[in-house]
């Protein structure tokens, strides 16, 4: 799982106020190389909640991405591929995806995190 | 169709691992999700900008939609409930990420963030109540409201669907405007049992020309593909369903507790055989604060 689809996912229990973002406990990451599109990345730096993206980042041990940005920053190609990295290349394979507010634990295995609910939790 | 899937067993436990691995080795079923899985991007009538877009594959199961979206340039986010179904678009190296979920119990994706999302043959199954503690409404509730917060504005959701009958497709369509989309039904080859397929074309936001359903294909013979030229309207086959219908107002207006009414209800129960008091000039008057 990318850090892209990390950013758009929120704890989905019922009665959760603020389920974003999920807290990420590492296992195993892996690097996978993926084609830079500088549009794409662009399109989407405005529907990231930056400061999530950069907590992650750190967490699967990629620090290389500066704490604040700025929608200018998107210029410069050396920030753009630091950006890149970290949403689209940077893959949870194990792990555990944390609700801030419950607690409660979503695995991670092989790369596909497990959101489904139990009964009481829908 | 002899047999339904849908009434087989619930889709975690009828796409397990055999059929999971029947369905994505059959050529025809490959052959076949690809062209639902294209018909349904030209529906998305995403903008021809060249930017690759995020789009959710609800009911991604093997990855076989999945693959349209990639090889369109797309990012895409695929959920699906059934372990076995992911384990072959593992296999298969989907480009997409992968969550298992259950869409009925909400996407649990965050506002605004998606430009699209398609559904190839899965939508049907929230209609079926496989648990006890299942409701298909509350079900059909939770997907269409969790969907239409995490689409952006102008986005749209194109489901390809098999639905029992006229009144599933009813169902699922009500709940998606009750959530706030627009929008319509595009039936392919209507008149050909065997090629006929349905579109739930939805759309978040304004009504505009770009949010009138598409042309159909296979009223004359012709694919169609530019639906900014919807004014052909001869051969559509769709119902367009409007949530700023002007119905909705005067129907609130409808004066429930008149006199009239109440001298309409009367005659009804004498007719029944009901013993009714005499109308007379206190009937229906309006009484003291008191009552």
């Amino acid at each position: 799982m990318r850090l892209l689809t990390h950013n758009m996912l929120s704890s989905n229990i019922k009665g959760v106020t603020n389920g974003f973002p999920l807290r990420i406990e590492v296992e195993k990451v892996v690097e996978k190389s993926v084609d830079f599109n500088p549009d794409f990345l662009k399109n989407m730096f405005a529907k990231i909640e930056y400061k999530a993206l950069v907590e992650a980042s750190r967490i699967m041990g990629y620090a290389e991405l500066p704490d604040h940005a700025e929608p200018s920053m998107l210029e410069s190609d050396d920030f753009l591929r630091k950006f890149h990295h970290a949403l689209m290349e940077l893959h949870l394979e194990e792990g555990t995806l944390v609700c801030p507010e419950t607690g409660r634990r979503f695995p991670v295995n092989k790369g596909v995190p497990n959101m489904l609910l139990h009964e009481d939790e829908v | 169709m002899t047999s339904r899937p849908e009434l087989k067993a619930p889709p975690e436990v009828f796409y397990n691992d055999e059929e999971a691995r029947k369905y994505t080795s059959s050529s025809r079923i490959i052959e076949i999700q690809a062209q639902l899985s294209e018909r349904a991007l030209e529906l998305l009538a995403l903008p021809d900008d060249g930017v690759p877009k995020l789009l959710l594959d609800i009911g991604c199961g093997s990855g076989l939609s999945g693959e349209t979206l990639t090889e369109s340039g797309h990012q895409w986010i695929g959920f699906d409930i059934s372990p076995s179904m992911l384990d072959v678009a593992l296999e298969r190296e989907a480009e997409g990420d992968l969550i298992l979920g259950d869409m009925g119990q909400g996407l649990g994706v965050r506002p605004g963030v998606i430009d699209g999302a398609i559904s190839i043959s899965a939508v049907q199954w929230l209609c079926n109540a496989d648990k006890s503690c299942h409701e298909p409404r509350k079900r059909l509730k939770s997907f269409f409201e969790s969907l239409y917060r995490c689409l952006a504005r102008g986005a749209r959701a194109v489901f390809q669907v098999y639905p029992e009958n006229l009144a599933q497709r009813e169902l699922i369509l009500g709940y998606a405007m009750r959530a706030g989309f627009a929008g319509g039904v595009v039936v392919d080859f209507p008149h050909s049992t065997k090629r006929r397929k349905e579109y739930l074309v939805l759309t978040c936001g304004p009504p505009s020309l770009s949010s009138a359903t598409p042309k159909a294909k296979g009223e004359d013979e012709e694919s169609c593909s530019d639906e900014e030229s919807s004014g052909d309207e001869e051969n559509q086959t769709v119902s367009i369903s409007d949530r700023h219908r002007p119905r909705k107002k005067q129907k609130l207006n409808k004066k429930v507790k008149g006199r009239e009414w109440v001298l309409r209800k009367k005659e009804q129960m004498r007719r029944k055989g009901n013993a009714v008091p005499l109308d007379t000039k206190y009937t229906a008057r309006k009484r003291k604060a008191g009552f």
